[in-house]
């Protein structure tokens, strides 16, 4: 006999299953305005509390108040709804024209365009992202083309990856957005890695990691946080958390930890919380991490509170394991109509103006969309060669890969 | 010239490098202050500062992930893992990302990495110091594998790898750092400082990957072998006074075809020789190419000698390795058939 009860295996559920009531009155929401801002040389055990709350900026009135506004102009915020707007647009459309056979997969990024939108506005030219596969906002808010964007879903002959990736695994060097791999939490240490460089080099450019909720589970989140914090690397370690990973809610990969943020405080790392449907809250927090960045005080890590409307990819139903009504009981809002509200209020903008600009954004993702269909789609049209199969595995093709291009009949 | 080992002739392309490129950067566990736990980069980070030779964290997947992201920036990592053992928890950065970062993003970013990793046994390593894993990474397509035998091959091909834009992954033999070791575990070994191979240029030049060399020219059978194999075998064919083509394969991957080729054709018979386990070995990939390219010239099957297919264990190392007792064996196996 043991003076011990049996052992049990704790294993964490969702407050809620398809079929329940919505219930999100377990997450603790800080009021707008009431988070402090530091100095961006603050000390990192001095600021501890910015792990466990949220940063809000807009209220619910529509109102940006608090330490943490005033980042941007009128003008900036304009833009910023656009950017916003154009990618909903843009993945209604990709959404669209994958049930029509034209892709493979799509993956939207409803619920969180605020996130890379607004990050990527708190960044400078040259400096580097390692986005996961839902930053495209990154690539709009940067005015890459979208029809690039579409070549490479579509996997036509304009294909600038050559049909050898996934759709919307995207590259561009020339916009800071380095290739997407399709495997997870790799790019996280590869982007302190890059930030090392700058800093070794004694460059002025600074490195964005990406990761979602789920992913920090991987063992490379953490190597990532050692070295960052090890080398004091000038980078900004950013956590989406969309609260879902496929169908696994947050609290699998979260453990015991309070927040994802706190996983930086071990390594003495500042982390914030930002409420990531807030435009304006994530522009001021990117900003006060890209500024400590910038000047040599090392990495910040940024918790972006969210929530994944959409499913994961076109090809989960998330009926199958969450409320369908759930996102609607999201506390934080939809991040395009809260922006819109306050520019409304600030008088910047209006509902007629809102509705025009709809019409003009889906009439120019329209235009691309015929202008990458023009060059094929997945299954009709023009598409990659053969022998893009054979090219670029080496800069130089060795002899094995030339017969084996030749057998092929190219 | 000077009287080098296979480690200082390693330290020397480095150094080299370094002096030559200010984008070459070395780090790795260990190998920053004390000079690496095999003392190939010793001095190193006194001449050339310590933001281009330093110590890392005990994360192998970190250094790669790093290396690789400096890459992408446009520096030239060198990196060290302690052994080859370790790189274990780095295989994902290793297979899926720098294997394929030119691919999958169509040349716009390249990822020009040097893994150097301490390979095989004969020093009591046990099963997590003995390893070989060359074919896991010759099975990956965009790598590039080279295994030296000697300091002058160590220092050319290394300069190679560092100079080279694609991802190396360059296996030191650690039974060979010191001299040409022949599988004679009972005899002391001849310092390369009284080998021909152990004469080093101290300034640069470059062996170009995927070329195999002849070490030995024979007519009877030819010997297909790398890293200390191949002075196993040497010793074997010296033993048995089998008259056997000796190729030193250098480069696994890209592969000197072409040498393998014309030496089969001539001899009719061929050993293959490595140090790791048998089964889905690199010596699989060379019989099958053998046989595909020279069936109708062979007079005998061919033969592959390897480790056996067990962890590499500690007290029994040399009956595992696989000595020139096993290779000469292989060898009058193939010339009785």
């Amino acid at each position: 006999m043991t003076e011990f009860p049996q052992l049990s295996l704790h294993v964490p559920e969702p407050a809620v299953r398809p079929g329940g009531q919505p219930d999100f009155s377990n997450v603790d929401i800080a009021k707008a305005g009431s988070v402090p801002r530091p100095e961006v040389d603050a000390a990192p055990e001095t600021i501890r509390d910015l792990a466990y709350s949220i940063i809000r900026v807009l209220n619910r009135d529509g109102d940006a108040v608090g330490p943490w506004a005033g980042s941007l102009s009128d003008a900036e915020l304009l833009t910023g709804l656009r950017h916003m707007m154009k990618l909903r647009a843009f993945d209604a459309r990709m959404l669209m024209a994958q049930r029509q056979g034209k892709t493979s997969f799509y993956m939207q990024h409803l619920g969180e365009e605020a996130v890379a939108c607004a990050f990527r506005k708190a960044l400078k030219k040259g400096d580097m992202n390692f986005p996961t596969y839902r930053q495209a906002g990154l690539l709009i808010a940067d005015d890459y083309p979208m029809v690039e964007m579409m070549n490479q879903i579509f996997s036509n002959e304009r294909d600038p990856l050559r049909g050898r990736q996934l759709p919307i695994m995207y590259s561009s060097k020339e916009h800071g957005f380095f290739t997407i791999s399709g495997n997870l939490a790799t790019q996280y240490v590869q982007a302190v890695g890059w930030a090392m460089a700058s800093a070794i080099k004694n460059d002025t450019k600074i490195a964005a990691a990406w990761i979602g909720d789920g992913s920090t589970a991987e063992s490379d989140f953490h190597s990532a946080l050692v070295f960052a914090s090890t080398y004091k690397a000038p980078v900004i370690l950013n956590i989406v958390n969309n609260q879902w990973a496929i169908s696994t809610f947050q609290g699998i990969a979260r453990g015991g930890s309070g927040t994802f943020a706190a996983r930086g405080l071990g390594f003495g790392i500042p982390a914030l919380r930002v409420d990531g449907n807030d435009y304006l809250a994530v522009h001021a927090v990117s900003h006060w991490a890209a500024e400590r960045a910038r000047r040599n005080l090392g990495p910040t890590l940024i918790e972006y509170v969210t929530y994944r409307v959409g499913a994961h990819s076109t090809s989960d139903d998330p009926s199958a394991y969450r409320p369908k009504t759930e996102s609607e009981a999201w506390p934080l809002g939809d991040p395009v109509l809260r922006l819109k509200k306050h520019l409304i209020l600030k008088g910047a903008w209006s509902e007629e103006r809102h509705v025009q600009a709809e019409a003009e954004i889906l009439d120019e993702v329209i235009q691309a969309q015929k202008q990458a269909e023009v060059h094929g789609t997945l299954h009709a049209g023009g598409k990659p060669s053969v022998r893009d199969i054979f090219e670029g595995v080496y800069a130089e093709m060795p002899p094995h890969i030339r017969r084996q291009r030749q057998k092929a009949g190219y | 010239m000077a009287r080098m080992t296979m480690i200082e002739a390693v330290r020397s392309a480095m150094d080299v490098s370094m002096e030559r490129d200010d984008n070459v950067v070395v780090f790795g566990e260990d190998v920053g202050y004390f000079g690496g736990v095999f003392r190939c980069t010793q001095g190193l980070q006194a001449k050339y500062g310590k933001t281009r030779c330093f110590d890392a964290p005990i994360s192998e997947s970190g250094i790669v992930g790093t290396a690789i992201g400096m890459a992408a920036y446009g520096l030239k990592p060198c990196v060290e893992i302690q052994f080859a053992d370790y790189m274990y928890p780095a295989y994902d950065q290793i297979t899926q990302e720098a294997a394929r970062i030119r691919y999958r993003s169509n040349g716009d970013f390249t990822c020009p990495i040097v893994l150097r990793m301490p390979t095989g046994g004969g020093i009591f390593g046990g099963q997590t110091h003995s390893q070989s894993p060359e074919a896991l990474f010759t099975h990956v397509c965009g790598l590039k594998v080279v295994v030296p035998s000697n300091p002058y091959d160590a220092k050319g091909l290394l300069i190679s790898a560092i100079e080279d834009p694609d991802p190396v992954m360059f296996l030191e033999p650690k039974r060979l750092y010191n001299g040409p070791f022949d599988g004679h575990h009972d005899r002391p070994v001849t310092p390369w400082s009284k080998h021909e191979l152990g004469e080093v240029p101290e300034g640069h030049y470059a062996i170009p990957i995927g070329k195999a060399e002849i070490r030995r020219q024979g007519s009877a059978v030819t010997v297909v072998a790398y890293g200390t194999m191949v002075h196993v075998a040497l010793a074997a064919v010296e033993e048995t006074g089998i008259d056997a083509e000796v190729i030193d394969l250098r480069s696994l991957l890209p592969l000197d075809l072409d040498t393998i080729l014309q030496s089969v054709m001539k001899t009719g018979r061929c050993v293959v020789v490595h140090e790791a386990t048998l089964t889905s070995g690199f010596g699989g990939e060379v019989a099958a190419l053998v046989q595909e390219h020279c069936f109708y010239h062979l007079e005998a099957p061919i033969v592959r000698v390897a480790g056996w297919d067990t962890p590499y264990p500690h007290a029994q190392e040399w009956d595992y390795f696989p000595g020139p007792g096993r290779v000469g064996r292989a060898l009058a196996e193939v010339m009785e058939a």
